[in-house]
C-alpha cells in the first residue's frame, strides 16, 4: 500500500512534466495559426504592392517595371526603384484633397453613425432579455443581402423620381423632388446605413455590461435621469464608442462603393481615386503608392484602437 | 415585570404611546403582475432607530426597501417620512440614501469622486465636499486610498467606499441592502460592529434589509420578522427569540422544539397541555390559550436540560428518551433525544466546565428537563 502511493506521488509529476511540454508545443501551434495568416494574407502582399509602389509605369503586362523574378533578382534590381511615385503624389493637389475629403466625408459619416447608433444600442440593451437577441438579429440581418444591392436600393429610394420623393410629395410635404442622390447627403446616409450594424454591436455589448444599479445609486445620491446618463452611462460606454467609430472609420475612409453609386462622378474620394488609377488609368506603380499612404494614414487610428483595447482589458472593464 | 433577554435598552420610543413613527408603512401592497410582493403592510420605524427587515429571499423585504428609496411605487397605501408622503417624489429628491447590495460604485471615479458624488450633486461648494470626503474617509478608515479606483479595492474596502458614499450627504435615513452580505464571516462580524458605531456616532435613522438572522439580532434595535410580503412580527430581537407570536417566527429565528398540542385544563397563568403521544406539558405564562384548544409550545434548545438520571420531583416537564445524536461544537454540545413518541427533541448544554461528570454516548437512555416558564405557547 505504501509502495503503491509513493509510486504514484513518483509518477504524478512525471505525467504532468509531459503533459506540459505537449500543452506548450500544442498553445504555440494555436498561437501560430493567426500569425501564419496574417503573413500570407496581409504582410506578404503588402510588400507586394509596396514593391509596385516603387516601380515605374510602362506599356506592358504586367503594366510596370522593373519586374522582378524571385529574391536574388530583387537585389540586382535594386537601384531601379524610386519614390518618384510618392512624390508626385505630394505634387499634385488631387490627391492630397482626395485624402482629406475623404477623412472628412468618413469623420462626419462615424459622427452620423454614432448619433443614429447609441439611441439603437441603448434601446437594445434596455430591452427585455428575451427580445434582445431577436434585436441582435435585426441588426445583422442586413449582412445576409448582398452589400452591392444594398447601397443600389438606396438609388431607388433617393433619386429625384424615387420612392422617398414620391412619398414626400404625395404627403404634399413638397411640391419639387428633393436632389440627394449624387450629393454628400447620399453619400452621408449610404454610409450611416451600411456601417450602422458596425457601430451598433460594439456600442451594444457595452452597454448591455453595465449594472443597471450604478444609475439607480446615481439617481439615489440627486442626479435625475438625463445627468445620470451623461455622468454614468455614457463614460462606462466609451469602450463601446471608441470601437464603434474606429469600425466605422477605418472601412468608410477607403470608402469605393457607396460613393461611385451615390456620390456622382464629382465626388473625390481617396477609394475612387484608387479605383481609376488603377483601372482607368492603368497605373499600377501610383495606386499602389496611393494605397500604401491610404493604409498609413489609417494604422494611427488602428494602433490607438489596438492601445486603447489593451488598457481597458486591463482595467478589468 | 422581568424584561426578556439579558439586556436593558434605554432606547425604545415604541413603548411609548405617544411618539410617532418617522417612517411610516400604511396599508402599503405592490404588486407585480400577478405576483404581490408586499400585502397591505402597516408598520412604523422611529427616528434613530436600527431597524431590520429580516426574512428568506422573496419575502417582500428588498421591494419594501427599495419604495422607501422611490425606485419602485407602492400599488396601493402610502409612506410617510417624518409626515410627508413620498408619493410622486422621485428618488433623487428624497431625504433618504441607500447602499446597494452590489456597492454599485462608480467604477470611473476613484474612492474620492464616489464619496463626492451626491455632493457635488446637491451643489455644494468645492472646498466643503473635500472636507467632507476627508471626514467620511476618516470615518470608513480609507484615507491613503482616496485615488484608488473601486476594482484596486478589497472587497471589504469597497463595502466601506459604499457606506461612507451613502451617508457623506447626512441623509435623514440611511437604507442598507444587505450590506455585509458579500463579506466573509470575520469581517462580516467586525463590520456588523462598526455600522453600529456609525450609526450612533452619525445619529441616523437605519433600516436593515438582510437574510442573516444573526446580524440582524447583532445590529437592530427591532426586527420586523417577514413572510409573503408580510410583517409577521415586529420586536426587539430578545422578544423574536424569547416570545415568538407564531410558529413560524419561533422556526425562522433560531433553534426551537415545536410541541403540538391540546390544552387540558387551565388555573389563572399555568396550563396543562397534552402532547399528541399524551405526555403531559406544565406551562406558565401562557396568555390567551383556552382549554381544549389546539396550540404548539415552542421551547429553545438551551433551556432544555439532558441528565441521565431521572430529575426530582420540584422539575415540573421531564420527558424520558434515548440520546440519537451528539453534535459537539466545542462551546456547547447539542443532544438530539428522541421520546417514545419517536419525536427528536434538540437540547444543548454550555460546555462551562473542560471536565464533565454526567457524560452521555449515543444510545443512552436520558432525560431531559425543563422549568414551566422556559417556552412559550403559540396558538397561531
Amino acid at each position: 500500500m505504501a509502495d503503491t502511493t509513493a509510486n504514484q506521488a513518483v509518477d504524478i509529476p512525471k505525467q504532468g512534466q509531459e503533459g506540459g511540454i505537449i500543452a506548450a508545443i500544442t498553445s504555440r501551434l494555436v498561437i501560430a495559426v493567426p500569425y501564419l495568416w496574417l503573413l500570407f494574407f496581409f504582410l506578404v502582399p503588402f510588400f507586394i504592392v509596396f514593391k509596385i509602389s516603387l516601380s515605374q509605369t510602362a506599356i506592358a503586362i504586367p503594366p510596370y517595371t522593373p519586374v522582378v523574378d524571385g529574391i536574388s533578382d530583387l537585389f540586382s534590381k535594386i537601384g531601379e526603384f524610386s519614390f518618384d511615385n510618392y512624390l508626385w503624389l505630394i505634387e499634385d493637389p488631387l490627391y492630397y484633397r482626395a485624402y482629406l475629403r475623404s477623412v472628412v466625408i468618413a469623420g462626419i459619416s462615424t459622427l452620423l453613425a454614432l448619433a443614429v447608433g447609441y439611441p439603437i444600442a441603448y434601446g437594445m440593451s434596455r430591452a427585455p432579455i428575451s427580445l434582445r437577441p431577436t434585436l441582435l438579429m435585426l441588426v445583422i440581418l442586413p449582412f445576409w443581402t448582398s452589400f452591392l444591392i444594398r447601397v443600389y436600393a438606396w438609388i431607388g429610394i433617393l433619386k429625384p423620381e424615387g420612392l422617398l420623393n414620391q412619398f414626400l410629395m404625395s404627403i404634399g410635404v413638397i411640391n419639387d423632388p428633393l436632389i440627394i442622390l449624387n450629393t454628400d447627403t447620399a453619400i452621408y446616409i449610404g454610409i450611416v446605413y451600411s456601417y450602422l450594424p458596425f457601430m451598433v454591436l460594439p456600442l451594444y455589448s457595452a452597454l448591455e455590461k453595465m449594472d443597471y444599479t450604478l444609475i439607480e445609486a446615481a439617481n439615489d445620491l440627486g442626479c435625475p435621469p438625463l445627468q445620470a446618463f451623461w455622468k454614468i452611462t455614457f463614460p462606462l460606454s466609451i469602450p463601446g464608442v471608441v470601437a464603434g467609430c474606429l469600425l466605422v472609420f477605418i472601412p468608410a475612409v477607403g470608402e469605393f462603393v457607396i460613393p461611385d453609386l451615390l456620390g456622382g462622378s464629382n465626388t473625390l474620394m481617396i477609394g475612387k481615386t484608387l479605383w481609376n488609377e488603377f483601372f482607368a488609368n492603368r497605373d499600377w506603380p501610383v495606386s499602389s503608392a496611393v494605397a500604401i499612404i491610404l493604409l498609413l494614414l489609417l494604422v494611427v487610428p488602428i494602433m490607438y484602437f489596438q492601445h486603447y483595447q489593451a488598457k481597458s482589458q486591463e482595467a478589468g472593464r | 415585570m422581568k424584561s426578556l433577554g439579558s439586556i436593558r435598552r434605554s432606547f425604545a420610543p415604541w413603548t411609548d404611546p405617544g411618539a410617532k413613527p418617522y417612517i411610516l408603512f400604511d396599508g402599503v401592497t405592490k404588486k407585480f403582475g400577478d405576483f404581490t410582493a408586499v400585502n397591505n403592510l402597516t408598520l412604523g420605524i422611529y427616528e434613530r432607530e436600527f431597524f431590520a427587515l429580516l426574512g428568506a429571499s422573496g419575502c417582500g423585504k428588498s421591494t419594501l426597501l427599495r419604495m422607501l428609496a422611490g425606485f419602485e411605487e407602492p400599488t396601493s397605501g402610502r409612506i410617510l417620512l417624518d409626515g410627508q408622503d413620498l408619493r410622486g417624489i422621485p428618488p433623487y429628491r428624497r431625504p433618504v440614501n441607500m447602499m446597494f447590495q452590489s456597492y454599485a460604485l462608480f467604477p470611473h471615479m476613484t474612492v474620492e469622486q464616489n464619496i463626492g458624488f451626491g455632493l457635488k450633486q446637491e451643489g455644494m461648494p468645492r472646498d466643503q465636499i473635500a472636507a467632507r470626503v476627508e471626514d467620511m474617509l476618516k470615518l470608513v478608515k480609507l484615507t491613503q486610498f482616496a485615488k484608488r479606483k473601486p476594482h484596486q479595492l478589497s472587497g471589504g474596502q469597497r463595502q466601506r467606499v459604499a457606506l461612507a458614499r451613502s451617508v457623506a450627504k447626512r441623509p435623514k435615513v440611511l437604507l442598507l441592502d444587505e450590506p455585509l452580505g458579500a463579506l466573509d464571516k470575520k469581517l462580516r462580524e467586525e463590520t456588523q460592529f462598526e455600522l453600529m458605531d456609525l450609526q450612533q456616532e452619525l445619529g441616523l435613522t437605519f433600516v436593515v434589509v438582510t437574510h442573516d438572522q444573526e446580524e440582524a439580532m447583532t445590529m437592530a434595535d427591532r426586527i420586523a420578522i417577514m413572510d409573503k410580503g408580510q410583517v409577521m412580527q415586529v420586536a426587539t430581537p430578545a422578544e423574536v427569540y424569547e416570545a415568538p407570536e407564531t410558529r413560524f417566527v419561533a422556526g425562522f429565528v433560531g433553534n426551537v422544539n415545536m410541541f403540538e398540542g391540546k390544552v387540558k385544563s387551565r388555573s389563572d397563568d399555568t396550563i396543562r397541555l397534552e402532547g399528541a403521544s399524551g405526555a403531559e406539558i406544565v406551562v406558565a405564562n401562557a396568555g390567551d390559550a383556552e382549554a381544549g384548544k389546539d396550540v404548539a409550545f415552542a421551547i429553545r434548545p438551551e433551556k432544555i436540560r439532558v441528565s441521565s438520571k431521572k430529575p426530582g420531583a420540584e422539575i415540573a416537564n421531564a420527558m424520558e428518551g434515548e440520546i440519537y445524536d451528539i453534535a459537539y461544537l466545542g462551546d456547547m454540545t447539542v443532544y438530539h433525544v428522541k421520546l417514545s413518541d419517536g419525536q427528536v427533541v434538540k437540547a444543548s448544554a454550555l460546555n462551562a466546565a473542560r471536565v464533565s461528570e454526567d457524560q452521555l454516548t449515543w444510545n443512552d437512555k436520558a432525560w431531559i428537563s425543563f422549568r414551566p416558564d422556559a417556552g412559550v405557547v403559540l396558538t397561531r
